[in-house]
């Protein structure tokens, strides 16, 4: 028996070729209102929101993966084409299509777009970046559109925000339709040929008239994709970045370092002194304020990937970079998931699902640790702060942002050249080509980098007021108990020391003291907890109320020795201390040969890198 | 002549490809995105410092970037 219609969640789905502004539309639509999460048994993300229809009832609305057809050639595409024929298990197929065209590339778009249309299903076509195609000096008749595809066609601009009440009241009239039982009517298949022909007639016809305006994008390309050119300013944008992260978060970092020290100093007045008040000053403030504080840096990486992407260069850096990947067997194509990887590994991984080459694929997953991700920024920051001198070098670079370069450059070394051996060992297999569209320059519109942000950000929180939540407490408690007699030490005494001092045995030819050897385990959690696990060690440990109060970095400084911070360091180039990251990489992988591989060589190099950096400091007298 | 041998900015259009010189999956993609016989291109930039790789093909209002291998599989005449 059918469910009574008012009950039924009515669905609609946004398909398109990549590029065609689908998401800057889904957000226009949807707006915050978004849910992120994954289609069952696949890694690709599932986009869904509310939509309000003019009557009240809401739709969900879904934003598929790109597609340049059905005839699908990775785990994305098949996820758009299943979904569309309703052969998806566990997802209902969506009533309505709404099949997003890039106005400025009609005749490409409508290929796949008539493809879409010859389901017969209610379809509503959203001619989408017409403002972009007026720059191009492209007129259109999106009647001429309509008529020649057999469906409405709504001229829209995501970004501004045009054309989406027409569009919804189109899709709530799709809907009726649906409602009504005129659900499909399939039409005539064409073959590929004959839909590319009949793409370029329609285009034809819609086209009113083109002038030569000259085009923003070859300008930018001339000089962005200039055979001499374009690296070096790819390179000098990275070292920017690199240097911004460091020094545009610093004032938000010192505030929000305020801000732990005002409430820890809050809980000391109010709360009697006593296990309570150490387990919130020691255990959580110490612990989880260490971590929150390095939100700023977070969030100035995101924002600077989120406007790579936005405004299309990213697309760029990886046409620069496919040569340099074409050396160790790779493509252009993982720059981007690896470039993800450097805010964190888990969307880089994630990302690797749009590389078609399995061989290329399991390699980018296996080399997207050993990119810096943001997790292990609180580590490098609070130990490079602490150890190496804030002055400049060659007249203005600060040494503590090289410093951070090299970490970064190290990582990126330490993958290709593990790219290199295991494209010819383990992973061995014919090199795979480059394809991959160069989308028009556009303009980045702040909402939708905020949504983007915002998304990361509280994704960090969340981790933040969770996993290191847990692991902090945790800590603490293994740290406090049992109670040491006077006289001894706490740590000693403590579960967490003993455990430490058992490991250590393991960590000290590589210069790890006991406190970082026991920072270890907690960092299994999450590379940041780290900082955390120390930040409550030295708390507990410090004998009176002032020493307590001395910021971490005070005591690293205080503490350890160059060489056991620097190889510190090095350990965490590479050591894969993220649970998250191992479950992701086991579920892309379909199983747990390559997350245990990952593991295993990972964690080799972290310890023979970290032994290095120590003896060769120790040998150069630092 | 060979889409590798065509110039930066003429031209072209695809007479002829050797699918078999290129990977099945890839051959697929380079057709959903209308590079096929037939198709108008034209060559607007090649790789970085010198190198010939990648190339980025115009195909109408689109930019696509493939590499030198599928380029030496297609024949073009320059329009």
């Amino acid at each position: 028996m059918n469910a009574p219609v008012s009950l039924r969640l009515r669905k609609a789905a946004l398909v398109g070729n990549p590029n065609a502004g689908k998401s800057a539309l889904f957000n226009a639509l949807t707006g915050a209102r978004q849910k992120i999460a994954n289609y069952p048994g696949v890694t690709v993300e599932r986009k869904a929101g509310r939509l309000m229809m003019p009557d009240g009832i809401p739709v969900e609305l879904i934003d598929l993966p790109g597609s340049y057809s059905f005839d699908a050639t990775s785990p994305d595409e098949e996820v758009t084409r299943a979904l569309v024929h309703g052969e998806f298990e566990g997802e209902v197929q969506p009533d309505v299509m709404v099949v997003v065209l890039d106005a400025a590339n009609l005749e490409q778009h409508l290929v796949f777009a008539q493809e879409v249309i010859e389901l017969g299903r209610p379809t509503v076509v959203a001619l989408n970046m017409v403002d972009l195609a007026q720059r191009d000096g492209l007129t259109l008749d999106p009647d001429a559109l309509s008529e020649a595809l057999g469906v409405p066609v709504i001229p829209t601009v995501a970004v501004r925000r045009k054309g989406l009440t027409e569009l919804i009241a189109a899709i709530a009239v799709a809907e009726a339709d649906f409602e009504a039982g005129q659900r499909v009517h399939p039409r005539p298949h064409l073959t590929l040929p004959e839909r590319r022909l009949a793409a370029r007639n329609i285009a034809k016809g819609a086209i009113l008239s083109v002038s030569t305006t000259r085009r923003l994008h070859t300008g930018l390309d001339k000089v962005l994709l200039h055979p001499w050119l374009g690296p070096p300013i790819l390179f000098a944008l990275l070292f920017v970045i690199f240097q911004a992260v460091f020094a545009w978060a610093t004032p938000f970092a010192d505030a929000l370092e305020g801000i732990a020290g005002w409430l820890s100093g809050l809980v000391v007045a109010i709360v009697p002194a006593g296990l309570v008040r150490d387990f919130l000053t020691e255990g959580v403030i110490a612990g989880v304020g260490s971590v929150v504080v390095f939100l700023p840096q977070i969030v100035i990486l995101f924002a600077f990937i989120l406007v790579m992407e936005a405004t299309g260069y990213m697309a760029r850096a990886a046409f620069i970079m496919d040569r340099m990947m074409a050396g160790v067997g790779l493509s252009g194509r993982s720059f981007i998931p690896l470039l993800s990887s450097f805010a964190c590994a888990i969307p880089g991984i994630m990302a690797t699902r749009s590389i078609a080459d399995p061989k290329d694929r399991l390699t980018t997953i296996l080399i997207a640790p050993l990119m810096t991700c943001s997790a292990r920024l609180p580590v490098y920051g609070i130990v490079i702060a602490a150890v190496i001198p804030n002055t400049s070098v060659w007249g203005g670079i600060g040494l503590q942002g090289l410093v951070l370069f090299a970490l970064y450059v190290a990582g990126i070394i330490g993958a290709m050249a593990v790219a290199l051996i295991l494209r010819r060992s383990v992973t061995a297999g014919q090199a795979s080509g480059f394809i991959m569209e160069l989308p028009r320059y556009q303009m980045p519109r702040l909402r939708d980098l905020a949504i983007g942000l915002w998304q990361r950000a509280w994704v960090f929180l969340r981790r933040a007021g969770t996993i290191i939540f847990a692991a902090t407490v945790i800590l603490w408690l293994l740290l406090t108990f049992p109670r040491a007699e006077p006289g001894e030490s706490q740590l000693d005494v403590s579960i967490a020391g003993q455990v430490a001092s058992g490991m250590h045995v393991v960590f000290e030819p590589v210069g790890f003291n006991r406190e970082m050897t026991l920072a270890l385990v907690p960092a299994m959690a999450a590379r940041e907890v780290a900082v955390a696990s120390l930040a409550t060690t030295y708390a507990v440990d410090s004998e009176n109320e002032a020493a307590t109060e001395n910021a971490l970095r005070d005591q690293i400084t205080a503490r350890w020795s160059l060489p056991t911070a620097l190889a510190f360091l090095a350990w965490f180039v590479f050591a894969p201390q993220c649970l998250s990251t191992i479950a992701v990489a086991r579920r892309e992988t379909n199983g747990w040969k390559w997350p245990v591989f990952m593991l295993a060589y990972l964690f080799a190099l972290a310890y023979i890198f970290a032994g290095i950096t120590f003896w060769s400091a120790t040998a150069l007298g630092l | 002549m060979k889409l590798e041998a065509l110039q930066n900015g003429i031209p072209a259009r695809i007479r002829s490809v050797d699918w078999s010189a290129i990977a099945p999956e890839e051959g697929k993609r380079l057709r959903a995105l209308g590079i096929d016989e037939g198709a108008e291109i034209q060559i607007s930039h090649r790789g970085i410092f010198g190198g010939k790789d990648p190339i980025a093909l115009m195909i109408g209002r689109m930019t696509i970037a493939i590499r030198r291998v599928h380029a030496a599989a297609m024949m073009v005449d320059p329009l």
